[in-house]
């Protein structure tokens, strides 16, 4: 026998090793892909990479069997003429004619009214690059997964300290003591939240995470906190109660960095009630919070400009204005508002004691300040104040989907934005830390549209896509004060909606309310399924034809590298690349990479040549661009301005001459720069001879404080990350809510919200947070749908698409409903039985499986295991789809017809944020006799041309031509 | 565990060959003795053999459908001196060429005394080949149940009644076949082995029985407890990381419910042991080319049973490792 | 003598599967490759993993722990598998102490799998033979690695570094003080197979607080007490003499 010891694994063949960025989920760590003759042999974490150092998951590991997936798409494909919709009926085509059809059909709608063509993208990572075609495009009708992913923790997050988890940052592990981990199974931060929890635990951290179930992450923490969903709000209301009760907060922290102790008028006549009193009348210009607010001094007894030096002012108290105004610290109103948020009141909502929720609080107010960190880091302030230090109240938090796919989630991400600040962990050593280019002005610069006037034919568009609304008047409305957008986003329903509403996007075009679309472009989304809610309904939306026999959404294209359940639908099929033939970017212009100690941004190469017919979207997206005459695309006369993406990458700027562009690194014309610089022809190479990775390392006395860090703030703005070198105040008290709230009492002078939807904004723009219970509960009857029902991420399957991975369907290839025995004991059946699960929209049938590790009214799967039949080229008597089940088919897009509207978005009224996780349902057992099948079923959906028509029995992956000796 | 089909037929077919042999061979030893009147070298002893040997042989060939790689079963026989599994490979073709040459002793009529004991002992070659091969056929009945029985951690298995029970269930079933074969070749000798597999069927089901009653109070060493090293009174598995099974699921579950299991049992003991007793106490009455047949074919296919039964009643500590798919 | 092994901390471990699939994914292409799959698009998918990870719940809601369970081959330093082994394929070296399958000599009787008490064999249904954890040999020795990558693909992807390699008989490696410091176990020890793999247990952290750090000097409520400032009150000031 061939000892392993009497040969090398390498002289099987010819071994090449590339280096490259893994996009089997959004987390992109670094890779080394290790080819023998020129097929993959082994894919590896880059130990050389700054977000995985060397480590690598389970769906990283498992990229080959992605790259050599029956499922791929490689043909261009059109719809048979004749042939129906969603029946993937397909001819082959060439590039060319899939080339001259788009660019016909695309510019007619530009010419006559371009918002009639919508681009939606959903788990990608290149939103500076579509968003950039949608814009030049001149239609609004564009975003990206944002919306129904977790908005809700942008939003509340950047709304409340100007930057957020998600990819924005995170918690410092490394010096922690105490986290707590909110709502959250598998992250973006996939592999750096593992590593960091490891190390974390191992050097003697606690751990708490509050979760209805208790899996993944949560399973190795020091204590399970199972709490109700939806209810964290009241959970951390309660804590921000106890905290200031205590008086366990970080009182220099919350004057000196956050509004906490700014005077707000309360004069209830005043147009201005609400509003901090400045002292300068005049208007600022630019984003930013100008420091022109009062404190109340202690000494002189009188207010004051805040910041001024020595002052130490009132954070509780009223007082009156010489004027007579009346006047409380933004701190007292805060009191106030939790004054009732008890412990007790809390128990009863979330269904933890009450001495559960105190020891909590105790423990995180103990830890902050007694546990205090000094680092020797000696920094300046935005006022500047000389610091010889840099303390860290070592309590750090991380949370994620589960408190943002709630309704009320943008509240209770608040009150955590809230409680992190009471705590005083914002960009400090063991708290929250920010990862460029956050922090950012609160909110940031970038605005939507203001009016119809800013989407015209043939014209870019003006403002952008998406943006961040700071007062009503930059809501994208008609007189009427109706959406524009076809997912309704910055309209009077969702103001804040600053990632889109993707999941309303078919629903409205279907209705042809506001408006119907021509053509609706779909990439990395799969929209006819898992992304989708309501989802039986979507595919009968996307089928249906008016009067004339013409479809509602008359063109859909979709881009996708896979034969997804939405592939099915399109009329006009880009076959992607995988992320092994491509280039790509982690833009500093999107979410870089970037680490808590500076800007990071990355790339992807090629490590194989494109399988098939297939092509990089960001190509087809240039090539579009340029046949259109997008001014971004071309040069003055016309003419093509970039030979492909490589080139565009190399060459764009964001405007003449801004030496600004999606790499940040080796910039300028040898490389020299980084940042802000000219193009440099030799910036792909040197990305790729630096493991794909450029990365920035502050000055140290950068890396903390950065809201209000003088050189940091000055660093940002010389290197074009921020355009105000102003710091950034932490809004307990939020003025851009309560200028919506104004208009809601018709108090301000500009847009005004339509009398339906005056009560519904009134409510959710309250300045400081509040809790409610999710719409859902509100709307329907909770007695008849007791439970809640939930989804996680499994950590081996990323959404829909790991399916065709012939090694991760192994461990996944079906989901069973998780209920706590108690529910299948009142409801009279068995661990393993076949159950009904319904909700008010519609019921799915599934197995069970009893587990103690969830909380008692709540029910869970994994997320989007349950495929239609055969799709992802599977077997149509695959186990995904006879066994497994899609919980999507339950929850509605719109909630049930209410005082605010007919149609509303089943998302929260502030952010637009999908609230999946609101849904109710009960569960009951299925009659004697009933097919041992989940349901519902789809008719099985064929192979499209260029997928392999039979499938193989056994699969025997070994790298290399050479057979094996 | 899942019971093979090959493992089946393997124990099943090549225990009653050797119990066939040795009753055979038993009947020439009382000859000697003048106990039992000789037999035909020809039609008795040689035809006998080649029963035997045919059904060693279809053992043999079963056991070719278990290995994956039958070309290379002849490398089972290097590990003697370890393998219990490498002892039977070794012992079984041994015992076979034993029984070829013992019947072709008989069949050439080779049956020239070599020497004498005394006056009545008349030794000739097949006798002291049978020998050899009649001790053969014990080692090979210990060395098929100790593969099973040497097994710690497979509780019911782990038990010198499984070797009993091997060699019993073997000599029992081999003894009524040759009350069959004596009817059918017309052999006065049907008396003898009738009462001797009624007497080994009778020792038979008492041992098998106890065996039963013993592993029904089986207390298994394993544990969840002790199989992932958590102390707690209430441990359930989740999840196996394997959703559509793997080889762990198939090889080591029978996948048969314990109503199923309870219905097997009382089946194979009413076919290995009541009805062949019944036919068998029938055949002592009536004289009847049928009734031993019956026996021996009922009984045959009880052993399957029960053989079955023997494979699937074992719980593997494995198990406790592949209980739950979610 | 050498005893490599693998040392696994529950403690850790989230239950991720990396450990799953990049041994599916270094082993399919190597030594013991390839790892055949049965059904791979279709019905009841399954294949050969030398690696799986499981999950068990212990205890009652709301008193449940998870506990996530990778486990492979345990190396035993008395393993039963060896000596059934009729062909000799399956054999432990003396250099090491990894227990291995010659692929070539084995005969597929699966005895070996029947003598495992802890389901660590897989037969590989296509080839028709055992495989097994082979603590990738084919990468711990392989000369062309740097040496710090000489290690299992399953340790070296492991996100929570759960999975320590090395020689539990030298009292001073890795595993050996991990094992040692932090309550080392070994499964079923009561068949005396002597697993050289270890797991180490869950450890709990905790805080406790006592009242008089709630009673705080520096309590910053102090700091928000209103002078009394007695409205319109005569006050000496109001005294003329
Ligand atoms: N019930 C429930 N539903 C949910 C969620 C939930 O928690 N519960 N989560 C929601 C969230 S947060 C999100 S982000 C969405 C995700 O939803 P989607 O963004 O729709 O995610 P996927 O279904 O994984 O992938 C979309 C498509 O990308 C394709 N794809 C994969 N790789 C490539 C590639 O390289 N190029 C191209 N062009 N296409 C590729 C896949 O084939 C797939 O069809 O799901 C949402 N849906
Ligand atoms: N492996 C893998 N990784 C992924 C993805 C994937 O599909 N697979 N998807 C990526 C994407 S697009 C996203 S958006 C992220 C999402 O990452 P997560 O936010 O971690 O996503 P979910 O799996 O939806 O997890 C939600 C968690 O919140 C809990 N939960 C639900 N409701 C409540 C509640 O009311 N209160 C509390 N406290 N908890 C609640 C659920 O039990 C669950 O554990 O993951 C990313 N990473
Ligand atoms: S965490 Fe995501 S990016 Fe990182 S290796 Fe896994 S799949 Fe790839
Ligand atoms: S775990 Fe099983 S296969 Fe591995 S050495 Fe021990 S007995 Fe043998
Ligand atoms: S299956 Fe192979 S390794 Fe196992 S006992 Fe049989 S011959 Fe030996
Ligand atoms: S040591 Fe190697 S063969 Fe064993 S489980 Fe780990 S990766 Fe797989
Ligand atoms: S890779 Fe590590 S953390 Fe993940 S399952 Fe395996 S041992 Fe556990
Ligand atoms: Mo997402």
């Amino acid at each position: 026998m061939r000892t392993p010891n009497t040969h090398s694994d390498r002289d099987l063949g010819r071994v090449e090793v590339k280096e490259t960025t893994c996009y089997m989920c959004a987390c992109r760590c670094g890779i080394r892909v290790t080819l023998r003759d020129g097929q993959v042999r082994h894919i590896e974490g880059n130990p050389q990479h700054p977000v995985n150092r060397g480590v690598i998951c389970a769906k990283g590991s498992s990229g080959i069997m992605k790259q050599y997936s029956p499922a791929r798409l490689t043909k261009p494909l059109l719809r048979k003429r004749g042939a129906l919709r969603g029946d993937a009926d397909f001819e082959e085509i060439g590039w060319e004619q899939a080339f001259e059809l788009l660019q016909q059909r695309l510019a007619g709608i530009r010419a006559e009214d371009p918002k009639r063509f919508a681009l939606f993208t959903g788990r990608d990572q290149m939103q500076a690059l579509t968003g950039l075609f949608a814009k030049q495009f001149g239609t609004p009708n564009y975003a990206a997964h944002g919306g129904f992913c977790s908005v809700n923790m942008a939003a509340g997050l950047i709304y409340t300290i100007g930057g957020s988890f998600w990819e924005f940052g995170g918690p410092d592990l490394e010096r922690s003591k105490l986290f707590i981990m909110i709502g959250t199974a598998e992250d973006h931060h996939s592999n750096p939240m593992k590593v960091a929890l490891s190390h974390f635990k191992r050097a003697g951290g606690r751990f708490i995470s509050i979760n209805p179930i208790r899996t993944g992450y949560s399973a190795i923490a020091d204590e399970w906190v199972p709490i109700r969903p939806g209810t964290d709000g009241a959970l951390l209301l309660a804590l921000v109660h106890e905290i200031i009760k205590q008086g366990l907060y970080d009182r220099d922290f919350l004057i000196r960095y956050t509004n906490a102790a700014e005077l707000v008028n309360l004069d209830p006549d005043s147009t201005e009630q609400g509003m901090f009193v400045r002292f300068e009348v005049p208007k600022e210009e630019g984003c930013f919070d100008p420091q022109n607010k009062l404190w109340w001094d202690r000494d002189l007894n009188k207010p004051i400009s805040c910041h001024t030096e020595g002052v130490d002012p009132y954070l509780l108290g009223e007082f009156k204005l010489h004027d007579g105004t009346p006047v409380k610290p933004a701190f007292q109103l805060l009191h106030e508002r939790v004054q009732d948020y008890t412990p007790e009141w809390a128990e009863a909502i979330t269904g933890i004691p009450a001495a559960t929720i105190r020891r909590l609080a105790h423990e995180m107010g103990v830890t902050a300040r007694d546990q205090r960190i000094e680092l020797p880091i000696q920094w300046t302030d935005a006022w500047d104040n000389e610091h010889a230090s840099v303390v860290g109240n070592p309590v750090a938090f991380h949370a994620m989907r589960g408190v943002a796919a709630h309704s009320n989630g943008f509240h209770t991400i608040r009150s955590l934005g809230i409680l992190m600040s009471l705590l005083g962990t914002i960009d400090r050593p063991g708290g929250f830390r920010h990862k460029a280019p956050f922090p950012r002005p609160i909110p940031p610069c970038p605005k939507p549209p203001k009016g119809p006037q800013d989407v015209r034919p043939n014209s870019v568009l003006e403002g952008s896509p998406l943006g961040w609304p700071a007062e009503p008047d930059d809501l994208f409305v008609d007189e009427a004060g109706e959406p524009l957008r076809i997912d309704k986003a910055f309209s009077w329903e969702y103001p804040l909606s600053v990632h889109g509403l993707m999941h309303n996007v078919i629903t409205n075009a279907w209705r042809g309310d506001p408006y119907p679309l021509d053509t609706l472009l779909l990439f990395m989304a799969n929209m006819a399924w898992n992304s989708s809610m309501n989802t039986q309904k979507v595919r009968r939306m996307l089928t249906d034809r008016d009067a004339s026999g013409e479809y509602k959404i008359p063109f859909l294209v979709v881009c996708d590298a896979f034969d997804s359940e939405t592939v099915a639908f399109a009329d006009l099929v880009l076959p992607d690349t995988s992320y092994l033939e491509r280039h790509d970017v982690m833009s500093m212009l999107d979410r870089p990479i970037s680490e808590f100690e500076g800007p990071v941004d990355s790339v992807r190469i090629p490590v194989l040549p494109p399988s098939g017919d297939c092509k990089p979207f960001q190509d087809v997206l240039i090539e579009l661009g340029t046949r259109l005459g997008l001014p971004a695309f071309v040069r003055e006369d016309g003419s093509r301005k970039f030979r492909d993406y490589p080139d565009f990458i190399i060459n764009y700027e964001t405007s003449p001459g801004s030496g600004i562009g999606f790499l940040a690194g080796w910039r300028g014309k040898i490389g020299e720069k980084f940042l802000k610089g000219e193009p440099n022809p030799r910036q792909w190479e040197m990305y790729r001879k630096n493991h794909c990775v450029y990365q920035y390392e502050l000055p140290r006395s950068y890396q903390y404080m950065r809201n209000w860090n003088k050189g940091y703030l000055l660093w940002a703005r010389a290197h074009g990350m921020v355009r105000y070198a102003e710091p950034v105040t932490i809004h307990l008290y939020s003025e851009p809510l309560q200028k919506f709230r104004l208009a809601a009492r018709g108090k301000w002078d500009g847009k005004q919200p339509p009398e339906r939807l005056r009560q519904r904004v009134e409510t959710y723009f309250d300045p400081l947070p509040f809790f409610s219970e999710p719409l859902e509960d509100r709307l329907t009857d909770i007695h008849s749908y007791p439970l809640h029902a939930l989804t996680q991420r499994p950590m081996a399957m990323y959404h829909s698409w790991d399916s065709q991975n012939a090694w991760l369907r192994q461990i996944h290839s079906h989901n069973f409903l998780f209920v706590n025995p108690k529910v299948g004991a009142a409801q009279g059946f068995a661990d393993g039985d076949w159950i009904w699960i319904e909700s008010r929209t519609s019921r799915v049938r599934c197995m069970c499986r009893f587990s103690e590790a969830v909380e008692p009214g709540t029910v869970w799967t994994w997320n989007a295991i349950g495929k239609a039949a055969g799709a992802w080229g599977l077997s149509p008597k695959a186990d995904e789809s006879q066994k497994g089940f899609l919980l999507n088919h339950l929850i509605d897009e719109e909630l049930p017809p209410c005082e605010s509207g007919e149609h509303l978005s089943n998302s929260d009224p502030v952010t637009g944020q999908a609230a999946w996780f609101d849904l109710r349902v009960k569960v009951y057992r299925t009659d004697e006799g009933e097919p041992r099948q989940s349901s519902p079923q789809f008719k099985p959906q064929p192979p499209v041309p260029g997928m392999p028509r039979r499938r193989k029995r056994w699969l025997r992956y070994f790298a290399g031509r050479k057979a094996k000796p | 565990m899942h019971p093979a089909l090959s493992v089946i037929f393997l124990t099943t077919l090549i225990g009653a060959g050797q119990g066939f042999f040795l009753a055979l061979y038993t009947g020439q030893v009382y000859s000697l003795g003048n106990l039992l009147p000789a037999q035909s070298s020809l039609t008795f002893y040689a035809y006998g053999s080649l029963i035997a040997l045919a059904l060693l042989a279809g053992g043999l060939l079963a056991s070719f459908f278990h290995l994956g790689h039958p070309e290379r079963a002849w490398r089972a026989a290097s590990q003697w001196r370890t393998s219990w599994l490498s002892r039977e490979v070794i012992i079984l073709p041994l015992f076979m060429g034993l029984v070829l040459v013992y019947g072709a002793l008989h069949y050439f009529g080779l049956t020239r005394p070599v020497f004498r004991l005394g006056q009545a002992v008349v030794v000739d070659l097949s006798l002291l080949v049978g020998g050899l091969a009649s001790a053969a056929a014990f080692l090979l009945y210990l060395s098929t149940a100790m593969i099973y029985a040497s097994l710690r951690f497979l509780q019911e298995w782990y038990s010198p009644l499984t070797v009993a029970n091997y060699t019993l269930l073997g000599l029992a079933s081999g003894f009524t076949l040759a009350a069959a074969f004596c009817a059918w070749s017309g052999s006065e000798l049907v008396l003898f082995y009738t009462s001797e597999a009624l007497l080994l069927t009778l020792i038979a089901f008492l041992v098998r029985g106890l065996s039963l009653l013993r592993n029904r109070r089986i207390r298994h060493k394993s544990t969840l407890q002790t199989a992932i090293g958590v102390r707690h009174t209430r441990i359930e598995q989740k999840a196996q990381g394997a959703m559509g099974g793997s080889f762990n699921t198939r090889e080591f579950f029978h996948g048969r419910s314990r109503a199923a299991m309870r219905t097997l049992k009382y089946l194979f003991l009413v076919l290995v042991f009541g009805l062949p007793l019944l036919l068998l106490g029938a055949g002592l009455a009536v004289d009847s080319l049928w009734l031993p047949a019956a026996a021996f074919l009922i009984q045959y296919a009880g052993l399957l049973l029960e053989r079955f039964y023997f494979f699937a009643d074992s719980r593997h500590p494995q198990n406790l490792y592949y209980q739950y798919i979610s | 003598m050498t005893q490599l092994a693998l040392v696994i901390d529950l403690n850790v471990c989230v239950g991720c599967h990396a450990c799953v699939t990049s041994c599916k994914e270094w082993n399919t292409s190597g030594w013991a490759g390839p790892l055949s799959d049965l059904r791979p698009y279709d019905a009841d998918p399954s294949g050969t993993f030398f690696n799986r990870v499981q999950t068990f719940e212990v205890g009652e809601f709301p008193n449940t722990e998870t506990v996530h369970f990778p486990k492979s081959c345990l190396h035993c330093e008395d393993p039963p598998c060896v000596p059934v082994c009729p062909t000799g394929a399956s054999y432990k070296r003396e250099e090491d102490g990894i227990v291995l399958v010659d692929y070539d000599k084995c005969i597929g009787c699966k005895y070996c799998s029947w003598a495992c008490p802890y389901g660590a064999r897989e037969l590989d249904e296509r080839q028709r033979v055992m495989k097994k954890c082979t603590l990738c040999v084919d990468r711990i020795a392989e000369p062309t690695l740097p040496p710090e990558e000489r290690r299992p693909a399953c340790v070296l992807a492991c996100p929570t570094s759960a999975r320590l390699f090395g020689d539990i008989h030298d009292p001073n490696s890795e595993v050996s003080v991990a094992i040692r410091e932090q309550g080392g176990y070994q499964l079923m020890p009561e068949w005396g197979t002597n697993p050289a793999n270890h797991y180490l247990p869950r450890r709990k952290t905790r805080i406790r607080i006592h009242e008089d750090e709630l009673l705080r000097a520096d309590n910053p409520l102090h700091k928000e007490e209103l002078p009394e400032l007695p409205e319109g009150a005569e006050t000496l000031d109001d005294v003329a003499w």
